[in-house]
């Protein structure tokens, strides 16, 4: 996926004036908000979990290779495949030679955010192999040629008359006269277009929340059961996941499985929680013939043991976007690639470079409401300011903005200077303000101005006054 | 103060650039509310601003620079308050972690341990339950984010405000969502900063209070001001002014006196 990141400004000026937009991520945000924290109050020990969940990455983090390693061990005995990839264009090979070595014409995929993030659909189209996405979001935005605006909600962006507009413009073979005012009846119609799809295909892409060292399984959580039928009806299953996806054990996924769909919908557990070991053993019942991992690095292995560690744990719940108000003001396009909110605003930088994602981690207010809420209490506004360490060491940042900050450090620093500085210039500011008190305008300071009035200085500075203050009191204290 | 054997307190106020340039008032309500509780309140004069815009532009060695220079400036107080979570949060919160490793990291993390907001100072350390004020009139309170998520401020205002003589307090909707101030974020992202603003703008006037409380002079300069634009009647005040009786003075913007 093209990287348009650069682009942060105008791309959220013209969000903040689509009123699609707007009234979507208005219903959006107060959905998510409250049914989280309804979740959470409804649980004493969820203070407890989250940290226990955190302990649980952390640890794996601290022996990643060795759990990758065990991990492995385990597809293998279980009869199935690792794959390794280092980057994006290793894992889109991995799957395209899984797909040709099975001649696999059509792919089913579940949701993932890690095949949007090495840009599968487009490839393998390139290729000849048409995917299919089957999460009703994910449908959508597929329908639309657009990508996912948050990580587990594909189509938030978007309201519901959008989606019956482009239900009739695709499904043309369904009578023109249909009922689709309901959320359910456009669910019904996706179901029911996509149900041949799981038999037509010959392979089965998901991703995974979870990949457990000690079993060789992968879990993916679901609302739709799209998932189960995406991997268990064609021949082949492959699985994409990236490397911190392990945890060690089958009880440490069942801990942090506990703080993961409350904070990202409000509910106790995902409709569905899926387990898969292995391709079909002899008597199963169902299941692919063939089970294959694609484990993706794309850059997180050089994230560890850097400032950027603690972003590892990170379990792709969207508490963060979902409590964010940048995020609420101008949605997951305008962050220009896969990952948006503070979560991407760290992640982004991570993976594609800081001087192409730049205004990411600068567009913050720090109100650290993303932190309050993260299960795997990630210091994402802490990181944020990292990278903008990183720009700033490496010049960046616009000039206009250090020349800025240069002028002000270098009175910042200079009390007495500062001192002197600011009594001749903020007594001259309010006598300009006057008796009106504000200003409409000012040089310099438009970016103030544009959308809000500046109250004008009250009089002289504090400083000023509490000298004379001081000086009245020692007058007062001689005489 | 919760034990009468100790000496009196002797706190240095740490004024902030914006209290000290644009809002003297507040810095006086602060001495005012902290001198009946009995401190000794000085004024360091080697003080200018907190750092943050360095720190949070990603400029780590002017805003270490400034952390050492504000160190060295409250050295010997018992206490250093500041009517800001913000800052407060960078004095107490950020310095520790900016001087890490260093030569100052000792002194940093001794400094830290010194540092409040005012109003938590006052109802956590002084342990003050009622102010002797008056304020004839309903307020909506605001949460600065730093203030409350940096240093747990929420209760405490609130707890003092119910003390005030006439107060009404009338809750907001989201008190605790963030006003989009930001710091320089409101200069560099206007537009964004403005959706934010506007929201926050929506619910104050539907708590239908006549004056807004909150406890931070950069959000609340960039509330009033945008109430001020929408020609809103509702008047923006610093908390401490209240607290301290200091409601006679113009309001933000209510004009040089």
């Amino acid at each position: 996926m093209e990287v348009t990141s650069p682009q942060f400004k105008q791309k959220s000026r013209k969000a903040l004036a689509d009123e699609q937009l707007q009234r979507a991520m208005g219903k959006a945000k107060s959905g998510f908000i409250g049914k989280r924290k309804k979740a959470v109050e409804a649980l004493p020990e969820f203070e407890a979990l989250r940290s226990s969940a955190r302990a649980i990455k952390d640890h794996t983090l601290a022996h990643l290779d060795l759990y990758l390693e065990a991990y492995e061990r385990q597809v293998v005995a279980s009869g199935g495949r690792v794959h390794w990839a280092e980057t994006a264009e290793d894992a889109r090979r991995a799957v395209l030679d899984i797909c040709r070595s099975v001649g696999a014409r059509t792919v089913t995929k579940g949701k993932s955010m890690i095949t949007e993030e090495i840009a599968l659909n487009d490839f393998l189209e390139k290729e000849g192999v048409r995917p299919v996405e089957t999460d009703l979001g994910e449908y959508i935005i597929q329908l639309r040629g657009e990508h996912p605006s948050h990580i587990i909600g594909p189509a938030l962006h978007l309201n519901k008359e959008q989606v019956e507009e482009d239900f009739r413009r695709v499904h043309t073979e369904l009578p023109q006269a249909r009922d689709l005012s309901q959320p359910e009846s456009l669910l019904g119609e996706a179901r029911q277009i996509l149900r041949p799809q799981y038999f037509q295909a010959d392979v089965g892409i998901t991703g995974a929340n979870f990949l457990i060292a000690e079993t060789g399984t992968s879990i993916i959580v679901t609302n739709e059961g799209n998932g189960d039928l995406t991997q268990t009806l064609p021949r082949v299953h492959v699985v994409v996941a990236s490397i911190e996806k392990v945890v060690p054990t089958l009880e440490d996924a069942s801990q942090i499985l506990r703080v993961l769909a409350r904070s990202a919908t409000g509910q106790d557990m995902s409709v569905y929680t899926t387990f898969s070991t292995g391709p079909r053993r002899p008597g199963d019942p169902d299941g692919p013939e063939e089970y294959h991992v694609v484990l993706l690095d794309n850059g997180r292995s050089s994230m560890l043991g850097t400032e950027f560690h603690e972003m590892l744990r990170c379990i792709r719940c969207g508490a963060c976007m979902n409590h964010c108000p940048v995020y609420h003001a101008v949605g997951g396009h305008a962050y220009g690639w896969v990952y948006p909110g503070p979560m991407g605003a760290v992640l982004t930088p991570s993976l594609v470079g800081v001087e192409r994602s730049g205004h990411l981690p600068n567009a913050s207010t720090f109100c650290g409401r993303c932190e309050s809420v993260c299960p795997m209490q990630i210091p994402l506004p802490r990181m944020m300011r990292h990278w903008r360490e990183r720009e700033f060491e490496r010049g960046l940042n616009p000039a206009t903005q250090r020349f800025g900050l240069g002028l002000w450090a270098f009175f910042a620093r200079r009390p007495k200077l500062y001192r002197l500085a600011t009594s001749l210039t903020i007594p001259a500011l309010s006598g300009l303000g006057g008796r009106r008190g504000w200003f409409r305008s000012l040089p310099l300071a438009g970016g103030w101005t544009r959308h809000r009035d500046l109250p004008a200085p009250e009089a002289r500075t504090f400083m000023q006054q509490w000298r004379d203050r001081d000086t009245r009191k020692q007058d007062g204290g001689a005489a | 103060m919760k034990e009468d054997t100790r000496k009196t307190p002797r706190v240095g106020l740490f004024v902030t650039c914006l209290v000290d340039l644009f809002r003297p008032t507040v810095g006086f309500a602060a001495v005012k509310l902290m001198e009946e509780a009995g401190c000794t309140v000085e004024v360091p004069m080697a003080q200018t601003c907190c750092g943050q815009p360095a720190y949070n532009s990603g400029d780590r060695e002017d805003a270490a620079a400034i952390a050492r220079q504000t160190i060295e400036a409250f050295e010997g107080f018992d206490y250093v308050v500041a009517p800001s979570g913000s800052c407060a949060g960078m004095l107490k919160k950020h310095y520790p972690t900016l001087l890490k490793g260093t030569a100052w990291e000792s002194r940093a993390d001794a400094f830290s341990g010194r540092v409040h907001e005012l109003v938590s100072f006052l109802v956590d350390v002084l342990g003050v339950t009622a102010v002797p004020a008056a304020h004839r009139g309903s307020v909506t309170y605001h949460d600065s984010c730093s203030g409350l998520r940096e240093l747990n401020v929420q209760k405490q205002p609130r707890k003092l405000l119910a003390t005030v003589e006439g107060l009404d307090l009338k809750e907001m909707a989201n008190p605790d969502v963030c006003c989009g101030f930001g710091g320089t974020f409101c200069v560099k992202y206007p537009d964004i900063s403005n959706k934010i603003v506007e929201e926050k703008t929506a619910s104050i006037a539907a708590a239908g209070a006549e004056t807004l409380l909150a406890g931070d002079l950069g959000c609340l300069m960039n509330m009033a001001g945008k109430l001020h634009r929408q020609g809103s009647r509702i008047k923006v005040r610093h908390v401490a002014e209240v607290l301290a009786g200091m409601d006679d003075t113009p309001a933000i913007g209510g004009g040089g006196r």
